[in-house]
């Protein structure tokens, strides 16, 4: 069912008036696994990938052949080493960073969905908040930078922070561009309009948003500062940029946080572009729903089957979003650094034009396939993908163009691009 | 206590104690830290009172943007490691008797509004149902200039302007406030006479 439960919260209504505290409670002790078992796993990756691009091992001893312990041991080493606070820095501040960039990235999976409905708050405009929580990542930085009391840290401080900044422009006119294509900014909505055969996700909606997917992740890439863009922290440059001065667990909550801003920027790339948890093949995703859908109204067996169905969903989620987090850790390994000043160059120069271009484009699109061809998209309207969805949740009857004809009588507000309308403002 | 009363109390209490830590630290840095919690908090209020975009475009806007800007500013202009502001106790007084004074107008036109609980209405515009419940809709509509709920129930004829105007001339001002003080903070050269 698509938009049965929107939420976890609206999920447990049915337990009482305790919903909000259990479904917070759940919700939390899911994400912080996903916080905390995320790095150890990518973090292993990272090293082996970068083995076997070195045309090295990686690591093989701990944890049997493949070394998949690895994190686990190097966790363990970090949590014995002495909590350092250098006399030269700002002790609070220089306390508190870490946390500052931990929490802000911890707090953006609040509203990112992982599977249909399985979301902590199911927000109208989740993408907005998720972005302005990502932003303030940035301050955790700066702080770090700021407060250490060391050269070496301020630089790296003051360049991730001018980068960071930089790249954040590009990056939300990006993420703007497939919500042109899907007229919302719910999350949750925008990954149910993408379901049927891969041709429904956003990436391929048109040129624009084709072209908007990989500058979409280029900069994500820059502003998780990650290589080819993350001079800022370079070992060989600047000792390690802001967190020079850091040791033991407090620095390895920077980069908990760089690897969870990574899965979430990935998150957001797969769910804005790549159709979040369908699995792009229409029969399997009918079933799929199928299954949700009678699964929410059911008990016992059938909503075993509906609660497999989202987990199916979350695994087809997370395996995109790793997906992307494995690209980022392959150009990590591949590409030279860039100077600092060709990094900011390329955002400011090139980035921000170009990502203008495409909103640009993007907006335009619609108006110009139905001048073109009478028709706003070349595959199924968005509006009838969206009443499709809804349509399941009513019982039977009654066909789907009637549905997204009446789309706002339901109180649900699908763009419903009226095409007549759109003639007369062309001609 | 319900969970959102308790949650409210518990940010309203960050943001008033962080705003009080900002008045008395003494770094400016320092001073900024505190303003990101009383300001975070703030965002989180307005996420209890499910206004869920004004709370991102407070997290946007001004921690996200202004604060570091600010942090920035002080980063790039400081001349020594840690930049202090001490407050002289003449200071101490005028701004204390300005902040009485604002909290004194704050009480006053508290005290002053008749609060209603707001009621469950929906607003036609046509036969469509432009917005129905408790929804923020109606004042994100006036601001744009459209009153549907009063034009609705006048002839139609005579539109009512909403809060349009005073909008645009607040942003106006806002954008004079800019260039006013890119003139100031200009650097002043003097014209290079030729030889």
């Amino acid at each position: 069912m698509m938009f049965a439960a929107q939420s976890i919260a609206e999920y447990f209504q049915r337990f009482g008036g305790w919903q909000y505290v259990i479904a917070a409670i759940i919700h939390a002790v899911l994400l912080v696994h996903v916080f905390a078992v995320s790095p150890f796993a990518f973090i292993w990756l990272e090293r082996k990938v970068s083995g076997r691009i070195q045309d090295r091992l990686g690591p093989t001893r701990v944890g049997g052949l493949f070394g998949w312990l690895q994190s686990l041991a190097d966790g363990i080493k970090l949590v014995q080493k002495e909590d350092l606070c250098p006399p030269a820095a700002d002790g609070m501040l220089f306390r508190s960073a870490p946390y500052i960039v931990c929490v802000s990235s911890f707090a953006a999976f609040m509203v990112l969905p992982f599977s249909d409905g399985w979301v902590a708050v199911a927000a109208d405009c989740g993408l907005f908040i998720m972005l302005s929580i990502l932003s303030l990542e940035v301050f955790g930085i700066i702080m770090a930078g700021y407060s250490s009391g060391s050269k070496w840290s301020l630089f790296g401080g003051m360049r991730e922070a001018a980068q960071m900044v930089s790249y954040e422009i590009p990056l939300a006119i990006c993420a703007l561009v497939p919500v042109i294509a899907s007229g919302s900014l719910n999350l949750g909505e925008i990954g149910g309009m993408q379901r049927g055969w891969f041709t429904n996700w956003f990436m391929f909606h048109d040129p624009f948003t084709f072209i908007a997917f990989f500058v979409y992740f280029v900069v994500a890439t820059a502003s998780c500062k990650r290589a080819p863009f993350d001079l800022a922290e370079a070992e060989s440059e600047l000792v390690g940029g802001f967190h020079t001065e850091y040791s033991g667990m407090r620095w390895s909550f920077f980069f908990m946080g760089e690897y969870a801003s990574m899965f979430a920027v990935c998150g957001i790339a797969s769910i804005l572009f790549l159709g979040g948890w369908n699995t792009g093949l229409a029969p399997i995703d009918q079933a799929l729903y199928a299954a949700r859908s009678a699964g929410s109204d059911g008990t016992g067996g059938a909503a075993a089957i509906g609660y497999l169905a989202n987990v199916i969903g979350a695994g087809v989620f997370a395996a995109k979003a790793s997906f992307g987090v494995f690209v980022q850790v392959w150009l990590r390994w591949t590409l030279p650094r860039l100077r600092i000043d060709q990094v900011i160059t390329t955002c400011l120069k090139y980035l921000v034009p170009i990502s203008c271009f495409l909103f640009l484009g993007a907006a335009l699109w619609p108006i110009l396939m139905v001048a073109g061809t009478g028709r706003s998209t070349w595959n199924s309207p968005i509006g009838d993908r969206a009443a499709e969805g809804l349509q399941e949740t009513r019982e039977g009857g009654g066909d789907v163009a009637a549905v997204s004809a009446s789309g706002v009588d339901l109180g649900m507000n699908f763009p419903r691009i009226n095409e007549a309308e759109l003639e007369g403002v062309v001609r | 206590m319900s969970g959102e009363s308790f949650l409210f109390t518990v940010f309203a209490a960050a943001t008033c104690l962080s705003a009080v830590a900002v008045v008395f630290s003494q770094t400016v840095v320092r001073m900024a830290f505190w303003l990101i919690i009383a300001l975070g908090s703030t965002s989180a209020l307005f996420f209890l009172a499910n206004a869920d975009f004004v709370g991102a475009a407070q997290l946007l806007i001004y921690v996200g943007g202004t604060l570091v800007l600010l942090v920035f500013g002080v980063m790039l202009t400081a001349s020594g490691p840690y930049l202090k502001i001490a407050t002289s106790p003449g200071e101490i007084v005028l701004g204390g008797l300005v902040g009485l004074l604002f909290l004194f107008v704050v009480f006053a036109s508290l005290n002053g509004v008749e609060w209603r609980k707001p009621t469950a209405h929906s607003i036609e515009a046509g036969s469509q149902v432009v917005a129905a419940g408790n929804t923020l809709r109606p004042l994100g509509l006036s601001f744009l200039g459209s009153r549907p709920d009063k034009d609705s129930s006048t002839d139609g004829n005579v539109l009512t302007p909403g809060y349009l105007l005073p909008f645009e001339i607040v942003s106006v001002h806002l954008l004079v406030v800019l260039i006013g003080a890119a003139y100031l903070a200009r650097a002043k050269r003097r014209a290079v006479q030729p030889n």
